[in-house]
């Protein structure tokens, strides 16, 4: 017997006693709990978003699409990087201001020579106002996982409030499970020293999020 | 200390032994105390907890009740995605399929995400046995990895060491491992964590393989789910050309939407979050973006066993949250190391029992090592009774019965170690249905009062070390009640 067939033939054996539940899913859990928590207009559920993101160490700002080249550039100059990784689908536009070299993002580039890179930016797929979450699902304006992990410093251009939903629940809701899914709160932290959390460990230490568009 | 866990001794010698460490009971103190608090105001900012917990409840209820239908779910959807499925029945299936597609790979190490299925089948040294190096990433784990030590705490396997032990055991080990740690090493968070991030890197960027476990599995979608907040997950699940997952049967969730309920419930019962900094999903492989190859390893060792009892099936519903070691007066005076197991605290005195079975001194002890106050039950983001079922596993291991060891049904004989127990109880059962000699038993107990031992002697001695033998009264109550009719008439 393989143990495949072991396996499965000790489940159903285990569940013997079990009377039959023929209830279908959709009937056997109660979703009394709440799609989001409180009642928000858009522009608080974006201001949320700020205040959470920053909550968990992220540096947050705000501005207007035509203000965008011009404070990535800044933010790029301050954190001294020369050089900044981008996905294939970032308009050019966004980084067309700052004086750094541009490295794309190529399935052959390894991950020694993007441990060399100082920066990344990108766009996201959804954000979360009540956890302070950025998702990244691999979208041209995102790319490879791996470019917003390995390099230090990650610039994240969130589009509000089309890309700003409340809530966990929400946020599901719009993400496609068969792409790879990041969900980011915050730079890169630990508890494991004594139970407290120390910002910093293997991702990216800076998380840099852009609110574009909020007024 | 030896890496394993294996010839433990039962709960309360190691407990005893670990009360007296003053420097394990004040780091423990005050890790639990610090995450307590926070726990408890990240659960308050959700006004709908209880229905999210009745929620959780039910959806891992439902899938364990139709676990056989979801476990081919999810083999079909992962393979549909790019993936390979192996069926491990115990740890030696699962640990030798582990190896042979490391082997396969003519790799001879690989970088691993924390996790609780791999710790549980001693998946290291059996990857050592066959020449393969296991690098623990998670900082946690490295620490216990580095200090050859055991995880004492599911969440934070190094609860028990404090910042000065951390550092030293850095300035001491990493050398042997891989790059030293930096020169004029301080105490602080920090500089531990920068430390362990160099230390760690160059092993990062040059993996091959990269074993995790994981938080979730979607059947109908097949997506894994590993939930983190280093970034060390990220590094193991996306930057090697393999990935080999090994899951725990009882990992399941039947829809995408069900992750709705635990993204929200178990960051803030384990770390106390709103969300944890990274969470990773993928389902099977992706052209050009993380492995190219990827392998899931599901694993019974004693899940189908533990799923076959009607009352201890619920601790399957765990998902390792670590909120009952927090809350837990035992685990907090005693540390997780007296569990003997992987599985600390409150969960793991269900758990281990159940996997393992009661056959050794440690699992036959391990159901006592409560005091049944219920804070765990309350913390329990999925609802585990636990006191219930340590109850019932207590019961187990006096009076024996039925259960299921290894997929077959045995009758378990009744441990030898209560006999004394259960004399007392059939001999408390005779005197209580016999009247007269109760009375006449009362009587003499109360006027030999004054010759009583303060402990027991005997098989009693263990009881009476740690409690007090009740008062006897100058006078029985039933005699009291006949002279005073009840006290009615003002008499004492």
């Amino acid at each position: 017997m393989s143990s495949r067939e072991r396996v499965l033939g000790r489940v159903r054996r285990a569940l013997a006693d079990v009377p039959a539940d023929a209830r279908p899913y959709e009937e056997a859990v109660a979703r009394d709990y709440l799609r989001e928590h409180g009642q928000r207009s858009v522009a608080e559920t974006v201001d949320l978003l700020a205040e959470n993101l920053a909550d968990y160490r992220a540096i947050v700002h705000r501005c207007a699409e035509e203000e965008l080249p011009g404070l990535l550039a800044r933010l790029l100059s301050a954190h001294g990087s020369r050089t900044v990784v981008v996905p294939p689908g970032l308009p050019a536009q966004w980084t067309a201001a700052a004086d750094v070299t541009l490295v794309q993002d190529l399935a052959a580039s390894t991950a020694p020579e993007l441990d060399e890179v100082d920066s990344v930016v990108t766009g996201c797929a959804v954000a979360v106002a009540e956890t302070g979450t950025i998702v990244l699902d691999g979208s041209p304006d995102q790319g490879r996982r791996r470019i917003t992990l390995v390099p230090d410093h990650h610039v994240c251009v969130v589009r509000v409030p089309d890309q700003v939903v409340p809530s966990v629940p929400r946020a599901l809701e719009r993400l496609d499970p068969a792409r790879p899914l990041t969900w980011i709160s915050g730079p890169s932290a630990t508890s494991d020293i004594e139970l407290d959390r120390v910002e910093g460990v293997h991702g990216p230490r800076t998380l840099e999020v852009v609110l574009l568009g909020g007024s | 200390m030896s890496g394993t866990f294996v010839g433990m001794p039962a709960f309360p010698r190691a407990a005893r032994e670990a009360v007296r460490d003053t420097t394990l009971r004040g780091n423990l103190r005050h890790a639990t105390r610090t995450i307590r608090d926070k726990r408890a105001r990240a659960v308050a900012e959700l006004d709908d907890w209880a229905a999210l917990r009745e929620a959780g409840k039910q959806i891992k209820d439902h899938t364990l009740r139709h676990l056989d239908r979801y476990l081919v779910q999810v083999e079909e959807a992962v393979t549909a995605a790019g993936g390979t499925v192996h069926w491990a029945a115990d740890a030696d299936e699962a640990n030798e399929i582990v190896a042979r597609l490391v082997e396969e790979t003519g790799e001879s190490e690989v970088v691993k995400v924390k996790s609780m299925a791999t710790q549980e089948i001693a998946l290291n040294e059996a990857l050592e046995a066959r020449g393969v190096h296991a690098y623990e990433t998670d900082l946690a784990e490295l620490i216990v990895q580095l200090g050859k030590d055991r995880p004492s705490h599911i969440l934070v396997p190094a609860i028990h060491r404090n910042r000065g032990e951390i550092r030293d055991i850095f300035r001491s080990e990493m050398s042997e491992w891989g790059r030293p740690a930096p020169e004029n090493l301080t105490d602080t968070p920090a500089e531990l964590a920068e430390a362990a991030r160099l230390h760690l890197r160059e092993k990062f960027l040059r993996a091959k393989v990269g074993i995790s476990g994981a938080n979730f599995v979607v059947a109908e979608t097949g997506t894994l789910v590993v939930v983190e907040s280093e970034g060390n997950g990220r590094m193991c699940l996306t930057l090697p050309e393999t990935l080999i997952s090994v899951v725990g049967i009882e990992k399941i969730v039947p829809r995408w939407q069900d992750l709705e309920v635990f993204l929200q419930t178990l960051p803030r019962s384990s770390t106390a979050e709103r969300m944890n900094p990274y969470t990773s999903m993928w389902t099977g492989t992706t052209d050009e973006d993380g492995p190219r190859t990827f392998h899931l390893v599901l694993l019974d060792n004693g899940r189908t066993d533990t799923l076959a009892d009607e009352v201890g099936r619920q601790a399957l519903r765990c998902i390792r949250c670590s909120a009952c070691l927090n809350v837990c007066p035992v685990y907090e005076r005693a540390g997780g190391h007296a569990y003997g197991s992987v599985y600390p605290g409150p969960i793991g005195a269900i758990l281990s029992p159940q996997l393992r079975g009661t056959g050794s001194e440690i699992d036959a002890s391990l159901p006592y090592a409560s005091s049944l106050c219920g804070a765990c039950y309350e913390v329990c983001p999925v609802a585990i009774d636990i006191p219930e079922v340590l109850v019932h596993l207590r019961e187990r291991v006096v009076q024996g019965g039925p259960a299921v060891r290894g997929g077959n049904r045995v009758v378990l004989k009744p441990a030898k170690g209560h006999a004394a127990e259960r004399a007392a109880m059939r001999a408390a059962q005779w005197a209580f249905t016999r009247p007269g000699a109760l009375r006449a038993g009362q009587r003499l107990a109360s006027r030999t009062r004054r010759l009583h031992p303060r402990t027991l002697p005997g098989p009693g001695r263990a009881w009476s070390g740690s409690r007090d033998l009740p008062a006897v009264p100058a006078e029985p109550f039933r005699d009291w009640w006949q002279r005073t009719r009840g006290g009615k008439d003002g008499a004492k």
